[in-house]
């Protein structure tokens, strides 16, 4: 099942761009001015939802949308705008808490961003629903080869949102050396200054990588394998975060920590002592696609939206702010030359040729992977032995306590 | 008085309510302890929890410790509140229960940067070329913030059963020849008891099923029960089942630890508002 | 140890415990006012992120949805608990007895119980249909899980005031020509106001407050207390101490406006009584 991306995304970008003669100068034909920063195609029916009263449920990562925070453009709000259907915008902090919500039924959403893997999972479980491209005719801006992988073959289901890597992000006044690999969140040196991936695909990928394994484990043994190296790094993490880390990171509160290459460059702008490092054990490769559950109700509206975050002027605010990588080759074109040429964006051959896609995981191996992580979190280190004895000695003390209390009242009523 | 037979239909709706969202919810949640995803009957669930029993002696004893620091701090709080005049007990009573209206999760949050290794703390410490300590994301300060944020929860009831405590009572002792100590434990220790009884359940119970505050101040490595059920419910290890299971086991802990501290007094009820 | 060391000693140690209680949030509202992002280096003051903090669309609506929200289940759970505590009261001793026991569940069990056996139970319904397309989680959920947890204390707040009732005085206003509903509505609906006022204030701060129960049953929706959630998970941004600093000063506010209402009430009634009894020693 292994994946590899082999050739220079960057590169890529531009020869698609060359061959589908630039879909992004098609746009330039009519526009609509929806806000400052915002223009979209005026050959859509952008409003026939406007008098329905519709509120689209869109279900994104956290930190993940330009929301108009940090005077970063509003897309939601230019949406509603232009659109006249109401977004209410909430977000998740992993594939896997994506997946608890939906699968309980403990809510309903329009619009999900997944990854790669989890597409494949929900769409296997019948939990995502067969995408109408004709109301998403931005679909063809897509760069070809972020379509056609592993976990939708024939792109039914799912558009891509943005793609990226995960790396190495330290603190360069807090290490010695630049890392190069990923043993150095394993280094006792960095002890209790190392904060780790809290979901479980993201961080049993650093812990395979390091040992030389796929990312994607073939087995229950595998599993067992890798989890127990995870262990093994308790001692050393200070804190398993997700999007917590901007904080941490940037405030300097711990040497170094595996993120998502987008994320890093947000770091790195409010923190320049920051550094990136793609580690030479290579790393892993990743979509985020948006998608629509098959229990949404406005369906056509989610597409509208969908189409919507795929306009050259939208995707350019969002990359903009989130320093995510664009599948989208207009928008790339339109990034400023730091962003556009960035080795943590857009990472060269070098790094591609050993990038690793997740793939979705047979039952077995994902149950496996699931109970294994609760335990991981719960694993203390030579703590768990003494601590049921003390319990022990409590519970037995409480009762003679208790007891000796039951006594003594029955003794002085008595008198 | 009101007492007819009619009247009686008026707790209908309720008790209907009563079975439905009370009785029923724990029914399932039994249920769900006892089967497997497909809905067989299993006990794999009940058995599996063994393989996570460091996580319930943690929880167990961060609160435990937690109650037992909250109940020394709020003692001699309670006593010297009820020793003031009336209008400034009032008063003090109002500034007790004021931290307690703020949300809890901005009250954790602002633990957080203070404890952080370049937060306020730390750099106050570093003045006097001290530190930095390690403070955030251990245990301490998980147990750090149960305490702040229960604290009010032990202070009141045990300041209630003081207020009942008439002067007259201490100074008999005194004149008697009890020392501070014997004061302590022969008069105050046990007029208070109800409220003491009271206050150990109002914290410990909220603290050992918190998954809040060990997320905050723990780091994720300070697993508590609280976690481990959020983890299966709705985190990263989707199993309600198991959650269910683990519900219900901590369920059976709350129980325990509410006999042990009803045994005090059984009439006690009033305190808990 | 002579008197003036052990108050002394006193004022010192609730100085102390008051300092650990306020300290923290004394921290935040100074920091609300920093110009700067950080947490720990004071550089200049700013109003701005009051301005964000009132242009946040988030935060503006989930405040609404958790007023509403506590209000309308803080209503029906006040008259839902009210209605039972007369029922309850009529009962046989034992029934009395399960009836309360049962009631007393939500309030001792752990919140997270409450949350995820309440998300189960709707979980379930949901699997039979109700709810239809659209599911059932958010506002049902939502309303149902509140009013749920809220019952008990008006249950527990009114019924002992209804226990402390003079029995002849329903009696009497039988005997006075009263049909029992009138009695009730004029003479026991009054007695019992005060506490069902404060059962309702009761429900009203636990149901603004709550977030552990409706994190499992919030469905799409976001409550004030999950928007804090879902932001303290996330890169930080000083509105949220910006956000604590108006809360505190709400609260203090409302605290101190009740007080003096409550002072006045007691200064008024004081003066009441000392007028009657002159006037009854006049005679």
């Amino acid at each position: 099942m292994k994946h590899c991306v082999r050739k220079s995304a960057a590169l890529l970008a531009v020869l698609a761009l060359a061959l589908t003669g630039a879909p992004g100068v098609l746009a330039e034909g009519e526009q609509i001015q929806v806000s400052e920063d915002i223009s979209v195609s005026a050959d859509y029916d952008w409003t026939r939802f406007a008098d329905d009263g519709i509120t689209l449920n869109v279900y994104n990562w956290g930190l993940y949308i330009s929301d108009g925070s940090d005077d970063s453009v509003n897309v939601l709000s230019a949406f509603e705008d232009l659109t006249g259907i109401k977004v209410n915008y909430t977000t998740f902090d992993s594939n896997e808490s994506l997946y608890a919500k939906l699968k309980s039924g403990g809510a309903t959403y329009d619009v999900i961003v997944p990854s790669d893997y989890m597409v494949g999972k929900m769409a296997a479980e019948g939990m995502l629903a067969p995408l109408d491209f004709a109301n998403i005719p931005n679909f063809a801006g897509v760069g070809e080869e972020y379509l056609g992988w592993d976990f939708d073959p024939d792109n039914t289901y799912s558009v891509p949102y943005t793609w990226g890597t995960t790396g190495l992000i330290y603190n360069t006044t807090l290490v010695d050396e630049a890392p190069t690999s990923w043993a150095a969140l394993w280094d006792v040196q960095y002890a209790n200054n190392v904060l780790m991936f809290n979901n479980s695909r993201d961080a049993y990928a650093i812990a395979a990588k390091k040992l030389g394994y796929s990312l994607n484990p073939a087995s229950v043994e595998e599993v067992d394998i890798i989890m127990e190296e995870l262990k093994a790094q308790k001692s050393v993490v200070q804190a398993y975060v997700m999007d917590e880390i901007f904080d941490k990171m940037e405030g300097g509160e711990a040497a170094m920590a595996p993120y998502y290459a987008g994320d890093a460059l947000t770091m790195i702008d409010e923190n320049p002592d920051l550094a990136f490092v793609h580690p030479s054990e290579g790393v892993n490769f990743f979509v985020d696609s948006m998608c629509v559950p098959a229990n949404s109700k406005n369906k056509e509206a989610a597409e509208l939206f969908i189409n919507y975050m795929c306009e050259p002027s939208v995707g350019l605010a969002n990359c903009d702010y989130i320093g995510y990588s664009t599948p989208i080759t207009a928008v790339w074109e339109q990034l400023d030359d730091d962003l556009k040429y960035s080795e943590i964006a857009y990472p060269g051959e070098e790094v591609m040729a050993k990038a690793e896609v997740f793939s979705t995981l047979p039952d077995e191996v994902n149950a496996a992977m699931d109970a294994q992580w609760s335990e991981m979190k719960s694993y203390e280190e030579g703590g768990s032995g003494w601590m049921v004895v003390v319990m022990l000695l409590l519970a037995i003390a409480v009762s003679f306590f208790n007891i000796w209390r039951k006594l003594r009242k029955k003794a002085r009523d008595n008198y | 008085m009101l007492k007819s037979k009619a009247s009686r239909w008026l707790a209908g709706p309720y008790l209907v309510w009563m079975a439905l969202f009370i009785v029923v919810p724990l029914f399932i949640v039994i249920w769900y302890a006892m089967t497997t995803a497909d809905g067989q009957f299993t006990l794999d669930n009940l058995t599996q929890i063994g393989r996570y029993s460091s996580v319930f002696a943690r929880s167990l004893i961060l609160a435990a410790v937690s109650t037992v620091i909250c109940l020394v701090l709020a003692f001699p709080v309670g006593y010297f509140l009820s020793r003031l005049r009336a209008n400034k007990q009032h008063i003090m009573l109002m500034l007790v229960m004021l931290p307690m209206w703020m949300n809890f999760l901005l009250r954790t949050y602002a633990w957080m940067t203070l404890l952080e290794k370049n937060g306020l703390i730390n750099r106050f410490f570093g003045l006097f070329g001290l530190g930095p300590f390690n403070m955030i994301n251990t245990s301490g300060a998980v147990v750090l913030g149960m305490v702040y944020n229960y604290l009010p929860f032990m202070i009141l009831p045990i300041y209630t059963a003081m207020t009942k405590i008439d002067d007259s009572i201490i100074e008999a002792a005194q004149d008697l020849g009890c020392n501070v100590w014997q004061i302590l434990w022969r008069v105050l220790v046990p007029l208070t008891g109800p409220g003491i009884a009271t206050g150990i359940t109002q914290v410990f119970v909220p603290s050992v099923s918190t998954f809040i505050i060990s997320r905050m101040l723990g780091g994720g490595s300070n697993l508590l029960i609280g976690d481990l059920i959020e983890l299966q419910f709705l985190g990263n290890s989707y199993n309600l089942n198991l959650g269910s299971a683990m519900s219900l086991v901590l369920m059976v802990i709350v129980l325990l630890c509410m006999s042990f501290t009803s045994s005090f007094d059984e009439s006690e009820m009033e305190g808990v508002m | 140890m002579n008197k003036k060391q052990s108050v002394l000693l006193q004022r010192t140690y609730i100085i102390l415990i008051f300092c650990f209680m306020y300290l923290p949030i004394a921290v935040m509202i100074a920091f609300s006012f920093n110009e700067s992002k950080s947490r720990a280096n004071f550089t200049g003051f700013t109003l701005d992120w009051y301005k964000s903090l009132f242009h946040n669309e988030m935060i503006l609506s989930a405040l609404g949805l958790s007023l509403i929200l506590a209000l309308v289940s803080s209503v029906l759970a006040t008259v839902l608990g009210t209605l039972a505590t007369i029922g309850i009261h009529s009962m046989s001793r034992r029934t009395q007895l399960i009836v309360n026991n049962i009631s007393y569940v939500p309030v001792v069990n752990p919140e997270i119980i409450t949350g995820v056996s309440l998300m189960l139970l709707f979980v379930m319904a949901q699997n039979f249909g109700l709810g239809g397309d659209s599911g059932l989680f958010g506002w049902p959920t939502l309303l149902v899980a509140h009013i749920t947890f809220n019952v008990p204390y008006v249950i527990f707040n009114v019924g002992p005031k209804l226990r402390q009732l003079d029995p002849s005085l329903y009696n009497a206003a039988l005997d006075l020509g009263c049909t029992p509903r009138q009695a009730f509505f004029k003479v026991i609906l009054p007695q019992l106001s005060p506490a069902i006022l404060s059962a309702f204030l009761i429900c009203l701060t636990y149901s603004i407050d709550d977030f552990m129960i409706s994190y499992f049953n919030s469905g799409t929706m976001q409550t004030l207390p999950i928007a804090i959630y879902s932001m303290t998970r996330k890169k930080v941004s000083p509105e949220i101490n910006a956000l604590s600093a108006v809360m505190f000063c709400v609260i203090l506010a409302i605290i101190l406006v009740s007080n003096a209402a409550d002072s006045r009430a007691y200064r008024k009634n004081q003066n009441a009584i000392r007028k009657a009894m002159q006037e009854e020693g006049a005679r």
